[in-house]
């Protein structure tokens, strides 16, 4: 059976598309699936350095697309679950013209030959790249923050995916800050929900352990201390059908900061 | 529920949230702020032919619920407001 293909997009840059699909890939391989990771931002690649795989990357995307290897042997397996994990690498010194929609398309298609899981992470904008990201996608998921301008952007990328005749995508809510939305000084999830229309599938809480995550390439989602990594493992267990309820935003009380998360 | 939060200072949420409305309307419609003030006058000239009209009352706004958006134009007439008195 062909595995699922699940494009991450925002519109906005910034808001934390490639750190999303570092950890749901590392998320979903931690429950045993098969995941590869395809990172579509190419001249501006990325993916790599968060998963911590950039100094075993040999062939990129293009190099496959223009048949110089194969999808098998381009594929970067991860240090943590060799078996379960693979990155499809952005080649760096092209640019996005070097791929059309039907290229992405056939190599998504022969990735979910392989993996239960093939999620895309879409360059940011709304041209070519994130068209050609989101061509081949069974789900899309949207990223944003809690900012004006990033929900207008995801907002337009709504917009368009309902004009591509897309399935309605499904939002994740990024670096919440739990203690400003207590005080109203930032928008909650809620209010973003109800603004966009979309459905909410996960709430990221701001973590300090992300910048360490891709300082050191160990996405937190590996952290069991990290409340950002609970709620990618939250997202990973929803998008296998899981019914996991959101976490409690009202702050970390003090058996959270013992623990470390809900 | 807007005359409610017109009475105290609005939180930073609130704030966010009001503009974000009034940017994601504006973009889901596909009209720029400045149009609808061009709308509006356009508007007053042409009921202003039949009708005698509180021009500076005019508002013209979208207003916005789960199912539709909509334009709606609130248009005072003078002699209305002349029975009322």
């Amino acid at each position: 059976m062909r595995g699922k293909i699940i494009t991450i997009s925002s519109g906005k840059g910034g808001v934390g598309k490639t750190t999303t699909t570092a950890n749901l890939g590392l998320g979903l391989a931690a429950l045993g699936y098969r995941v590869i990771c395809i990172d579509a931002d190419i001249g501006l690649r990325n993916l790599d350095v968060i998963l911590g795989l950039e100094n075993r990357i040999v062939y990129d995307i293009v190099n496959v697309i223009e048949g110089r290897t194969t999808l098998r042997r381009a594929l970067v397996r991860d240090k943590r679950f060799p078996e379960h994990l693979r990155l499809l690498p952005a080649a760096q010194t092209r640019n996005k013209e070097a791929i059309s929609e039907e290229d992405m398309e056939r190599v998504a298609y022969e990735a979910a030959e392989m993996a239960d899981f093939v999620l895309i992470d879409s360059p940011a904008g709304i041209e070519h790249g994130f068209r050609y990201a989101v061509r081949p996608a069974d789900r899309v998921l949207i990223v944003t923050n809690p900012e004006v301008s990033a929900v207008r952007d995801a907002d337009r990328v709504i917009g368009l995916l309902e004009a591509y005749g897309r399935a309605e995508p499904s939002l994740i809510v990024n670096r919440i800050k739990p203690e400003l939305v207590r005080r109203n000084e930032m928008l909650d999830p809620a209010s973003i929900v109800d603004l966009l229309a979309i459905d909410l599938i996960g709430i990221v809480p701001e973590d300090r352990s992300v910048l360490s995550a891709s300082n050191r390439g160990q996405p937190v989602v590996l952290d069991k201390r990290s409340s950002a990594g609970q709620a990618y493992r939250n997202i990973s267990r929803r998008l296998v059908g899981e019914k996991v309820p959101f976490m409690d935003l009202r702050g970390p009380s003090f058996l959270q900061r013992l623990f470390g998360g809900a | 529920m807007r005359n409610f939060f017109r009475r105290r200072r609005k939180s930073e949420k609130e704030v966010a949230a009001q503009r974000l409305r009034l940017v994601l309307a504006h973009d889901r419609a596909n009209i720029e702020p400045g149009m609808l003030e061009v709308l509006k006058d356009e508007i007053i000239a042409v009921i202003s032919k039949h009708l005698e009209i509180d021009a500076a009352q005019v508002k013209i706004e979208f207003s916005e619920d789960e199912a539709e958006t909509r334009l709606v134009a609130d248009i005072p007439l003078k002699t209305a407001r002349r029975r009322r008195r």
